[in-house]
This record gives C-alpha cells, structure tokens and sequence, in this order.
C-alpha cells in the first residue's frame, strides 16, 4: 500500500547532520534518565550514614569466648583467643594453606588475643558454629561452618572444606588496650 | 485499518519468528506502515503523550514502591525518607506526583479534542467508550495514589471519597466498612489502597492496548472529520510522519512538565498534605486534587447525599453515551457552527466548576455551582438538539482536498518510492 | 445572540467569584512578599542565613518544636547551611541524652549524639508536648516552610506559574513571627491565647517566641554582628532555614532543573526541524499548508 510518498532527499549531507544531531540528542538524553533510575538503587544517605565507624569494648569477652556483632549489616565475629588457640595459629606453616596468610598478617600486632573476622562462610555466606561454648569449633579449633562442613582454624583461616578463602578481616584500629573502632 | 499487512521479512531468523510469532509484523505494521491522515494537527499527538505519561508513571511508581512503607505510622515519613535520603529520590517523587497532574493535563486536553472532532461517532463507539473507561480507572488510580503519602489530605480525602458509596442504599454502609477494612480509614484502608494503587496502571495499560486496537482497526478521525477516502492521498505512514511529529509534541510536553517537576514541584499539591494525618483534625477546606475539582463541584452542588453522588458519577458516565446522544452527522466542530459555540462554553463551564470545586461550600459559590451543573449536563441535551436543525458549514470532499486547497488531484503522488510502503 | 450573552455572563459571574474569596477571609491580611534568596529558576540558599537561622530554630524553637526529619549529618551537606563535618559532630555530641538501646541487659540507655542521629525533639509524644504546653500542640517545624500557605485567589494563583513565586509558606512564616499585636479593643483573650495579625481567626496558642536581641548572631570582624539582631531578622533567618528543613536539595533541584529545560528546548527545536524536513518529503508538500 502505497502512501503520499517521499522524494529522494534533495539535501542528503545537511538532513543527515539534522538527523544524527537529533537522534543523537535523543540517545543522550536517554542516558541522562538512566542516571536517577539507576542511581537511586545505590545505597541512600541513611544506609550510608548508618554505615559509619563503630567502637566496641573488649573487657567483657572472656579468654575463648566470642561474641557476634553487626557493623553494616554484616556479621562480625571478635574473640578472644587462648594462649593455645594462638599458638596453633602461629605454628601452622603457611604454605600449606589453600589462602595463605600469617597469623600476624591477620591480627593487630601487640594485640594477637583478639581475632576480628566477617562471620559468614566464604563458601555460600552461612554462619559458621564456634563463638559459644559446646558448639562445635571444627578440626582446627576455629569455625565449622555446618551447611557444608567448612573447617576455620584459630585465625580464621579456610583448612578443609569446600570454602576458598579465609574469613576476611574488616577495616579496624586499635583505639585504647581494649577498645576497637570498627570500620 | 484495512489493507494487508506490507511487511516483508528479510532475513531467515525473520522469516523463522514471522511463521511463529508474527510480533514484529503486527510492531510493524501498527507503529511504521500503519497510515495516518496526513492533516492531522499537533493535539492528535495526546495520544502519543499519554503512552509516555503511563510508561513514566509505572517506572516512577515501581521505583518509589522500592523506598516506600505501606504503613499508617511510617508511611509519612517514608515518603520524606525518599525526598532526603534516597539518591534523586526528590527527583522521581515529584516526577511521580506532578507526573500524575501532567498525565491528566494531556488527557483532558484529548478527551476534549476527541469532542470537538466528534471523534466519538461512528465507527469510533467502541474506541470512545474504552477511552472513558481508561478515564475512570485513571481517577481510581490517582485518588488511591494521593492517599499514600498519608498526609492530612490524604487521610480526610480518602474519609469523604469512601464515604460517597454510604449514600447507597441498603449496602452503602457495608461497602464502606469493606473498602476500608475497619470502621474507619486506618491502616489497612491504607495496605489495600497501596496494593490496588500497584495493580490499577497495569489494568490501564491492558485497556491502553485495547484502545489502540479499536483505533488501528477503524483508523483515525483528523480534523476534517471526513473518513479517509483513498489511502494513497489522504493518508501518510505512521513512520516516519507520526513518529517524529509525536515526538515533537511530546518533548513540547516535557518542557512543561519539568517546569513544574524542578521549579514549581507543590503548585498542583496541597500544602496540607505535609501535615501527616491526624483523625483528629480535619483540614479548614478539604479539597481534592485538581483534576477531581469540576466533579467535585457537582458533588457539593445537589443538596442531597445521593443525589449529588449520583450527579457526580452521571457527569463521567454520560460521556460514555455521547455518541448516542450527539444526533449530527457531522463529525468536527469545525463545520458546526453552533455546537462550536456550546462546546466552547462547556469547556468553560467545566474550568468554572474546577474553580468552584477549589471554592468553601458558602454562597455565592453554591448558586453558581447549581447553575455550571445544570450546563454541564444541559450541554449534552443541546447536542442531542442541535444535530436536529444545526445547518453545517461545507464540508471538504476528501482530506487530500482540505491539505492541498481543494485540488488535490492535481499532483502526481504515490510514486512509491518508498520501500515499505510498496504492495 | 443570546448565546454569546449567556457566555459573557457566565465570564462575569466567575470574575466576582474569583474576586470574593479575598472578600471572605475577613480580616486575616496576606502576608507581606520577602525577598528570598532561594527563590527563582537560580535561587540559592545564603549559608549564613542559614546557619543564623539554625541557631535561632535551635536555641528558641526547638525548646518546644520537634524537627526530627533533620539529622545531624544534613546540616553539613551540599545546598545547606554549609557547617563542617568535624562542626556537625561536635554540635551532635553536645546532645549527650540521645536514647538508644536496648544494651545486653536490656535496658534503655543515653548516648551522645552521632552525626546519623535525628534532632532530639523536645518531648517524647504528641501527649507530652500538649501537657507541658497548656493543652496546645506545638508542631513540629521541619515541614512547616511546605505545610503552611495562604490563598492566592485569582488571577495571581496562575501568574505564579510563570513567575515561580512558591514562597507563601516562608512569607507567612515571617508575618506570623512578626505579627503578633496587642488585641484590638473588644477583643478579649482567654488565658493562653495571644492575638497574631495574621494567624487565621488571629488567636494563637504560641506566646510570642522572638525579642529583640534575644539570640547572639556570630560577630563580624568589626566585633558587631553583620545583621541586626531583632525580630524581623530572625524571623526571616528562621524562616529561610525551615524552607531548607522542608526542602534540602531545592538547590540541587533548580541547578539540575536549568539543565533539563536548557536539553529539552534544544531538542524541542531539533525536532521541529527534522519533522519540517521529513514532511517535506512529500511530493505534493510545496502546496500544502
């Protein structure tokens, strides 16, 4: 079906420049109302602000204890760790590890009783069984992650199992002999 | 409209989807092929802003329901949360809230154009009516929208909108104590309305498609109001002709749109709205959003609590039968030289009655509303009327005729040069 | 004919509609027009209005006004009064009763504040403030600058469209801070009611909140503050900073608002003449208007 039809372009170059200069427009603009749609799905100024440093009191955890908190929403794990826990994770030679990592590079020197680690298991993000006492604390005397048989020693450290990689340690600093600042 | 389908798939994978899922023949030939009249002017670009406008307000909407708290004690805040906190959260509330007046700017401006061209008359009843039912599922929508904030506009516009159903007899009182899920608009008037507010834009895209259907099967009405004639004169293709004088409108659109969204966010908000609500206290004047005021008006206008819901729903609902009820042959205003002057004068009875609707229900504003309500439906009577003795002006002998100063078969068109247009 | 009568008629009869309201609403006059810095396509806050204005709402206002959507941290962000983060954090520490809990023992505690706290508000519920203040709620003051207007009546209501003028909430604000008079003879006020000018029906619960010199605005160099400290300064101060409170990123809204219309003009007029040049395909275009 044929309608009142064109005529071939009298003027190719400059209807072209209009063209492309309005198409291009167009793709521009496109784009620009891609940044509020988009953008807004970032974390909001509350999420943010919320996320700010932490400080957290050490004294109440007792020698082999440990205790959970949330900084960001995520779980974090701070123990206080025995004298043989540390010396179990000192004595293990690094290179036998499947993410190799002194226990030094893990720990805030001066201050090795205390381990700070992200409690979700690197393999799926369960939490792994080992803060309380009577849970079982694994092979290594660190963290047994039951959902699927991961083995954490005494520095967080991935020993057997399906999870590649250690506990991650979170941004912290030591603000007084028994005192963090999180974050 | 009539005529086969032009479309010619290229490639094997073409080829291989037309067989099975002919989708992009039926894109084809309802967005590129499809042919318009070639006279129509820039208000027929409505249509095309109106898709816009329920495309944009479902991407904001979805988007707000991602930060909002559908919950009488949080819901207030929720939305100050996403005016602060969210990142351009200010931007896609207020694009959301004007986005909802602008979306009834464009519609009454179509509805009204639809009146003057008398796009309603035949073969466009069914078109018409879908148009109307779109229309009240919009109001549905932006009444139960407005409530969400939960501002004091909010709460009390919702109390006396529900309460309307309890001038019903018998079931009035039952229907109100259902919609609002209590003995009062509470919380979970508050959850039902959220959710209803989520699924009405989809069941007015599903009539949208409707619309459109009706419209692509009987063609467009244009200014003339005189059917297309032959195809190959009167009409254009919809792409590139419609496309790019759609588009043209409707970035015009936007500017006016985005004056408001960033410069004047709260002009056709309340200020009472940033209250939160408080059953407590009722507003000095409750009043709804603008785009509800003309009907408003009619509401207050009856002294009777049926009567005047009755009135108010008979004002939407009479513009179902308007193509029964207009008795002319003649489609556009254009060559009726007294409906015209009634159809202006009821445009400006219904501006009066959104000014009236806006007014404190004190004299002299009743007086006046009983007599714009008596015109807004004494219009309708005389239309019924005058297509008995109205004599019409001439009307062109086809579209090609009134474009090209009533010679149009002079030129040699149709040279199909182009490649879609050809078969 | 008679129609045009009816439609001339009908033109007139809305004018003295239009006309009454003002009419109507006897004896509460409008509000005077401020000058604000904030209004227009280009407006901008004045950060030391700004920050005048904070120590105002802090020291004065929010002994009985709440303005709890207002976290510390806002007060330090882009487009508003422009203190500094380390300022910000010290002014919320200095709030040391900031409630929080429950702790391992279950029990509610008092912190100090954190820049992601809200401003404490004054009392705990909408109860407590009406108790403590003779029955009367004071409202909370962070929305006030959107929730509080005037009627424009007609025609000026569809002139501010083009003139962007949206400023009936601050310039009431500053009428009803500087309104207050002694009651006019015949008037009289039952305890805790006080006689505003412009207050609608003009009895108001709030006493006079503002007198002269009754806050310390910073010291310029000359050891004088830069602006008078009265009334009708603060009010104004007050005022400017409750528009930020109810509208924080205004200036961010009219920068990114220039941008937009600025796009969609140009790409208004692209169009225009791409559509002018593709209707002009048509063969038989040269005689078609």
């Amino acid at each position: 079906m044929a309608h009142a039809t064109d005529t071939t372009g009298t003027e190719p170059t400059r209807r072209d420049f209009l063209m492309l200069t309005t198409g291009a427009f167009g793709a521009v603009g496109a784009a620009a109302l891609l940044v509020p749609l988009v953008g807004q799905l970032a974390p909001d100024a509350q999420v943010v602000a919320a996320g700010a440093p932490i400080e957290l009191d050490l004294t109440p955890i007792a020698e082999g204890q440990a205790i959970k908190l949330f900084w960001r929403g995520k779980l974090i794990f701070v123990r206080n760790r025995t004298k043989k826990e540390i010396d179990e994770a000192k004595a293990v030679d690094v290179a036998t590890l499947r993410d190799p990592q002194t226990d030094e590079q893990r720990t805030k020197a001066g201050h090795e009783r205390y381990l700070v680690v992200y409690g979700n298991c690197t393999h799926l993000g369960c939490v792994p069984l080992g803060n309380a006492a009577g849970e079982p604390k694994g092979e290594f005397d660190g963290w047994f992650c039951p959902c699927h048989g991961s083995h954490y020693d005494s520095s967080g450290r991935i020993r057997k199992g399906p999870a590649p990689l250690n506990l991650p340690v979170p941004p912290y600093a030591f603000t007084a002999d028994t005192k963090i600042k999180i974050g | 409209m009539s005529g086969h389908s032009t479309y010619q798939p290229k490639t094997g994978i073409e080829r291989w989807l037309d067989a099975r899922l002919p989708i992009v023949r039926l894109m084809h030939d309802s967005a590129v092929s499809y042919p318009v009249p070639r006279n129509l002017n820039l208000l027929w670009t409505f249509g095309g802003i109106l898709v816009f406008m329920l495309v944009a307000q479902i991407i904001t909407g979805v988007i707000l329901a991602m930060h909002y708290t559908p919950n009488a004690t949080m819901a207030f805040n929720s939305v100050e949360h996403i005016m602060r906190d969210v990142n351009f959260g200010w931007l896609l509330r207020y694009l959301h809230s004007n986005g909802a007046s602008m979306f009834f700017v464009a519609v009454y401006v179509h509805i009204f154009r639809g009146m003057y061209y008398g796009s309603y008359k035949a073969p466009r009843e069914v078109l018409w009516i879908l148009g109307v039912i779109i229309f009240l599922l919009m109001m549905a929508t932006a009444f139960m929208g407005y409530v969400l904030p939960w501002g004091q506009m909010s709460f009390w516009g919702a109390t006396v909108i529900t309460n309307l159903f309890s001038a019903l007899p018998v079931i009035g009182e039952t229907i109100v104590t259902f919609l609002w899920g209590g003995y009062s608009v509470d919380n979970p008037t508050l959850n039902r309305f959220f959710s209803l507010h989520f699924l009405l834009p989809f069941m007015i895209a599903g009539v949208v498609v409707l619309h459109i259907w009706a419209l692509h099967h009987v063609g467009q009405n244009n200014p003339t109001g005189v059917e297309v004639k032959d195809v190959k004169k009167d009409t254009v293709p919809f792409t590139p002709y419609a496309t790019i004088k759609d588009l043209f409108g409707m970035v015009c659109f936007m500017l006016v749109f985005a004056w408001f969204v960033f410069y004047q966010p709260n002009f056709m908000g309340h200020a009472d709205n940033y209250i939160p609500a408080n059953p407590a206290s009722t507003p000095a004047h409750i009043v709804p959003e603008w785009y509800f005021l003309p009907f408003y008006a009619i509401l207050r206008a009856i002294p009777d609590k049926l009567g005047g819901v009755l009135a108010m729903g008979g004002a939407i609902v009479i513009l179902a039968f308007l193509p029964w009820i207009d008795t002319s042959k003649v489609k556009s205003m254009t060559y009726r030289p007294i409906a015209r002057q009634f159809f202006w004068m009821f445009v400006l009875v219904c501006i009066g009655l959104g000014y009236l609707g806006a007014m404190p229900a004190d004299e002299p504003y009743v007086t006046i509303s009983r007599i714009l309500t008596v015109l807004y439906f004494g219009f309708f009577l005389a239309l019924a009327l005058i297509g008995i003795f109205e004599r019409p002006a001439p009307l062109p002998t086809s579209i090609a005729d009134s474009v090209l100063g009533g010679s149009g078969a002079r030129l040699g068109h149709a040279t199909a040069s182009e490649p879609q247009a050809k078969g | 004919m008679s129609l045009r009568l009816s439609l001339a008629g009908l033109v007139t009869g809305l004018a003295i509609a239009a006309a009454s309201p003002a009419l109507a609403a006897e004896g509460a006059p409008k509000p005077p027009a401020q000058s604000w810095s904030f209004s227009g396509p280009f407006g901008k806050f004045d950060r030391a209005q700004l920050q005048r204005g904070f120590k105002v709402a802090k020291e004065v206002c929010a002994n009985c006004h709440a303005m709890s959507l207002i976290r510390f941290r806002n007060l330090a962000e882009p487009g508003g009064p422009g203190f500094t983060p380390s300022q910000v954090a010290a002014l919320a520490a200095s709030y040391t009763n900031i409630k929080d809990g429950p702790n391992d023992s279950g029990e509610m505690f008092e912190r100090p504040g954190r820049p992601a706290d809200a401003f404490p508000a004054p009392f705990a519920n909408e109860q407590a403030a009406r108790a403590a203040n003779g029955g009367a709620y004071p409202p909370p003051i962070d929305m006030l600058a959107k929730a509080r207007t005037y009627e424009r009546g007609f025609p000026k209501f569809v002139f501010d469209i083009f003139t962007q003028y949206q400023e009936q909430g601050p310039d009431y604000i500053v009428a009803l801070l500087t309104g207050y008079r002694d009651p006019p003879a015949g008037v009289t006020l039952l305890p805790g009611q006080n006689y505003n000018n412009f207050m609608p029906g003009h009895l108001i619960a709030m006493p006079k909140p503002l007198s002269d010199g009754q806050v310390e605005y910073p010291k310029g160099p000359d050891g004088k503050s830069p602006v008078p400290e009265t009334v009708e300064q603060y009010a104004k101060d007050v005022a400017a900073f409750m528009v930020w409170m109810a509208e924080p990123h205004l200036e961010a809204r009219k920068r990114l608002g220039f941008q937009v219309m600025i796009f969609l003009a140009l790409f208004a007029g692209l169009l225009y003449f791409t559509k002018k040049k593709i209707w002009a395909r048509l063969p038989d275009h040269a005689s078609a208007h």
